[in-house]
This record gives C-alpha cells, sequence and structure tokens, in this order.
C-alpha cells in the first residue's frame, strides 16, 4: 500500500529536506517503521525506543488523529495520507 | 469544529456596565464602529476586555502592537528579557536604539505610542510556577507568545486551572500553529501534545533560525483570535490547530478534540485532571529549552564530563588528544568555527560516529550547550566512554576565549 506522509520542515530536515515521503504499510505503524528505517535521524524525533508514539508528536490520518482510532495499529488503505505534527516551541 | 459563542468573555458584561468611548475614542475607532460585528457596543467590550500577553518577543510584538491599536483597554505584558541585537529581524515591538533595554520598557513606549487609550500593566519578570496564577487571576484571556515548551506547558496549566481561554501560536523556522486552547469545552494544548519532549531532542528559534516576519503572520493570527473572543463573533479557532507553512503558502486546520483523559482539562471520572495545582508537574515549567539545559546536564553528571570553553582552550594549547567535535548546522559553521572542530552536525552524529573509536575521548559542542548535550547523550548511549560537552558551546568560547568570532 502506497501511502503517503506528509512532514513538517522541522522534521523534514532529518529526511533529507523531503516534505512528502511515499513509503508502503498496511498500518500507520509499519509506514513509520519503513520510513524509520529509510531515515535513522528521524526516527529518533518521531517515536521512542520502544517504537510507540511521542506525546509530542501527533499523527493525523487523513484528518483525523490516530489516537482517536487505533494509534500505529490504525489500517491505511492506497492513496491515505498520514500527517506528522510535532510541537514546537518557538515564538 | 466548534462554534465560539458570546458566553466566553464578552457575555460576563451588560452593556450597560461597558466603559464608554469618548469623541476621540470614537474617531479613533471609527472603522470599527463600521463594522456590524464589532459597533459601539463591541468596541466596548474590547476597551473593557484585560488580555496577558506572555513574551514581548517575535509573537508578543505584532500582539501587543495590533491588540493596543484596536483598543483593548489593558494589557499585560509578562517579559523579563533585555533587548537584543538578534531580536530586532522579527520583534517589531522593539527598535534598534532599545538593544540593550528590557523588553518590557521598549514595550512600554512602543504601546503608549500607538495608543495612549490603552493601560499596560507591566510584569518584568519571567513567567513561572510561582506568580503565574496571581498574574493571570485578572485577566479574561491569555496570549501565549513564549518562546520554551516550559512556559507554554505552565500557560497552558494555568490557563486552564483559571478557566482563562488561550490565544496559541507558535513558530518554527517558516512554520507556525495557531489554536485557541483552555476555552469552555474546547481542548488544551495538553489535549494535543500530552507532554513537552525532553530538553535538547527539538532545536529551539536561537538554534535554528526563523524567518522574521513569520511571527508577524501566527501573531497576527493570535491577536484576530483574541478580538474575536472578545467580540463572541465568527467562528474560532477553538477544536482546531491551524498549520501554516510559508515556503509552499499552505495554510492547513485539523481537528483536536477535548481528551477526556487529558491530565490538565480531563475529567477524573475518566482519569483525567490530575494537575490540580501548578506543583503537579513542576518538572514540565523547568526551564530547559535556552542555553545550557540544567536538569539534562544533572542527571547526565556520571556519563558525562562538562568542561568550560577555557578548560577547552587550555587543553587545545596544552595538545590533549582528543576528537572536537562541532554539532551544529553548516550555515553556523560558516559563520564562525573552532579552530580544529570537525563538523558534524547533531542529526548525522549517531550515523557518522558508528565508525568512531569508542575508547577515544570526544569533545562536543553546538552554540550553546543543549545540542552536544544531546548528543553527548546519543554517544554514551553507543557505548563511548569518553564524552565530553564544552558548557555554553562556541557563545561561551566566543565571550571567553576569542571575541574576534562573529557572534549570532
Amino acid at each position: 500500500m502506497a501511502i503517503t506522509v506528509t512532514l513538517p520542515a522541522v522534521l523534514a530536515r532529518l529526511a533529507d529536506g523531503n516534505k512528502e515521503l511515499s513509503a508502503d504499510g498496511v498500518t500507520v505503524g509499519e509506514v513509520i517503521d519503513a520510513l524509520s528505517v529509510r531515515y535513522p535521524p528521524l526516527a529518533a524525533r518521531i517515536r521512542d525506543d520502544a517504537g510507540k508514539p511521542y506525546p509530542f508528536v501527533v499523527y493525523y490520518l487523513n484528518d483525523e488523529d490516530i489516537r482517536l482510532g487505533n494509534g500505529f495499529a490504525s489500517s491505511v488503505i492506497d492513496g491515505d495520507e498520514v500527517t506528522l505534527v510535532p510541537a514546537i516551541a518557538g515564538g | 469544529m466548534s462554534t465560539m459563542t458570546s458566553s466566553t468573555t464578552s457575555g460576563t458584561h451588560s452593556a450597560a456596565s461597558l466603559p464608554t468611548l469618548d469623541a476621540a475614542e470614537t474617531l479613533r475607532y471609527s472603522r470599527h464602529l463600521l463594522l456590524d460585528e464589532v459597533g459601539i457596543e463591541g468596541q466596548r467590550r474590547i476597551k473593557n476586555a484585560r488580555v496577558l500577553l506572555i513574551g514581548a518577543g517575535g509573537l508578543g510584538s505584532p500582539t501587543a502592537l495590533y491588540l493596543a491599536a484596536a483598543g483593548v483597554g489593558t494589557l499585560g505584558l509578562v517579559d523579563f528579557d533585555v533587548v537584543d541585537a538578534t531580536n530586532l529581524h522579527r520583534q517589531i515591538l522593539h527598535g534598534t536604539t532599545d538593544v540593550g533595554r528590557s523588553k518590557i520598557d521598549s514595550a512600554r513606549d512602543r504601546i503608549h505610542s500607538v495608543n495612549p487609550h490603552v493601560h499596560l500593566e507591566a510584569f518584568d519578570t519571567r513567567f513561572d510556577s510561582a506568580n503565574a496564577l496571581e498574574i493571570l487571576r485578572d485577566f479574561d484571556i491569555v496570549v501565549d507568545g513564549t518562546d520554551n515548551f516550559a512556559t507554554r506547558y505552565l500557560t497552558n496549566d494555568a490557563a486552564v486551572l483559571l478557566g482563562k481561554p488561550n490565544a496559541f501560536g507558535c513558530i518554527f523556522r517558516f512554520e507556525g500553529q495557531a489554536s485557541v486552547f483552555g476555552a469552555p469545552d474546547g481542548p488544551c494544548y495538553r489535549c494535543l501534545f500530552r507532554d513537552p519532549p525532553p530538553a535538547g531532542l527539538v532545536p529551539n528559534c536561537a538554534e535554528a533560525g526563523v524567518l522574521g516576519v513569520l511571527p508577524g503572520l501566527v501573531g497576527t493570527i493570535q491577536a484576530i483570535e483574541t478580538l474575536k473572543l472578545i467580540l463572541g463573533i465568527g467562528d474560532s479557532l477553538v477544536g482546531r490547530l491551524l498549520l501554516i507553512e510559508t515556503l509552499g503558502m499552505n495554510f492547513r486546520s485539523i481537528t483536536v478534540r477535548r481528551d477526556p483523559t487529558c491530565p490538565s482539562c480531563g475529567d477524573p471520572a475518566f482519569g483525567g485532571g490530575s494537575i490540580r495545582s501548578l506543583d503537579d508537574r513542576a518538572d514540565d515549567y523547568a526551564e530547559a529549552t535556552c542555553g545550557v539545559a540544567k536538569s539534562t546536564v544533572e542527571s547526565s553528571a556520571a556519563a558525562i564530563r562538562d568542561i568550560t570553553a577555557v578548560q577547552l582552550a587550555e587543553r587545545i594549547s596544552r595538545g590533549d588528544d582528543f576528537d572536537l567535535i562541532d554539532v551544529r548546522e553548516p550555515a553556523e559553521w560558516e559563520i564562525a568555527r573552532i579552530e580544529g572542530a570537525r563538523l558534524v552536525p547533531l542529526a548525522t552524529v549517531r550515523q557518522a560516529s558508528e565508525s568512531w573509536d569508542r575508547a577515544r575521548e570526544v569533545v562536543l559542542f553546538c552554540k550553546a550547550g543543549v545540542r552536544s548535550m544531546n548528543a553527548a547523550h546519543q554517544l554514551v548511549e553507543s557505548g563511548f566512554t569518553r564524552v565530553t560537552n564544552v558548557l555554553g558551546g562556541i557563545t561561551s568560547w566566543t565571550n571567553d576565549v576569542d571575541p574576534s568570532l562573529r557572534r549570532y
């Protein structure tokens, strides 16, 4: 399943500058695994060592927070879009 | 998506109890009075409003200027900082001749010049857990314009405890986020981001840079949301997070739902609402994002050795054997560098270090000491036994060892 993953600039810098990536998987977690293998610097910023989402990065599947679904176990289908929204603090 | 009704702040005062407008004010606010959604009564509500701005920096500049110009009767402003030359490319509340003055003094002059009808309540202090509730209590709305996670979580929790809506905005490089948290039935910041990231994991603007105009855009959105709350008009950003991306110039809003398990605004029946006072999460409010991360330094004292810039200079001149690694970004390296250092940006340290000798001493530095501490943790985790962090980074080196280097 080809899933589009959208990264904000703060994370895109850790993925060779790519703001939009394509990755395969049947769950959000698998898609994130695939990206984490491809971009190790990104992995450390988007999930913890146990592979769980951090409390300061929110994952949206299409327009819905995955915490309201099954989290990383939420299924994805071809054409779905996963958007990462990290907490930023600048002011 | 929530619709803010007039009950939030404006409904608490009947029209008869609102302050009146004199002739000069009627003239000054005439373009507001012509708007059906504002009118004389709305302008009187704006005059009656008490808005607290946390921070007189990038976001605080446009919010303070526009809310003052709009006629907000009482503006509170909290900032402990002094105007620095590096503030001027974005903090339009302050001018070149204000460098070295307290931001509060500079802001007072500027706000008075924009609108002398505004009463400014200035707090020349750090907004912290000891004073947050006392300061915020007397205001209707808080505008979060801080530059660090510690104060953002403090602002959120204080606003929720007191039931004050929070016009939220934050920025990073070319992107921003805006929302309204803590409104009745709306989500709070912790519903979205439950806990702050550990110190050093997320770079701040001082390390990563920010487009100077960006806080103008995001702060202006905060000011508009504040006026909408005061007036009870329109659809506020309650329940939505606006994502602003200026390189592609894309705006998108995503739904944020109130989380019954949220420790700040949640329902005890669902295990939420555990934060009953600002003592309950004191660690979240510990200053750690700017300069040296104190908690990080303390917790890693056993594994990581700290040295000052002066000590580093002594060790270099003595000819000690170690690798000196600069974990800043290439653009920073172009501005200033320490002779003999090798550039390995933080994001690449883990990979690059795989080929390094784990028994050899590695001395790490960045701009201020936070990123290098993060890198030091990574090296210790990967089995390096002799890891040293330069406190205060190249900033201390420039101050204490080599003043000829360019500052940034």
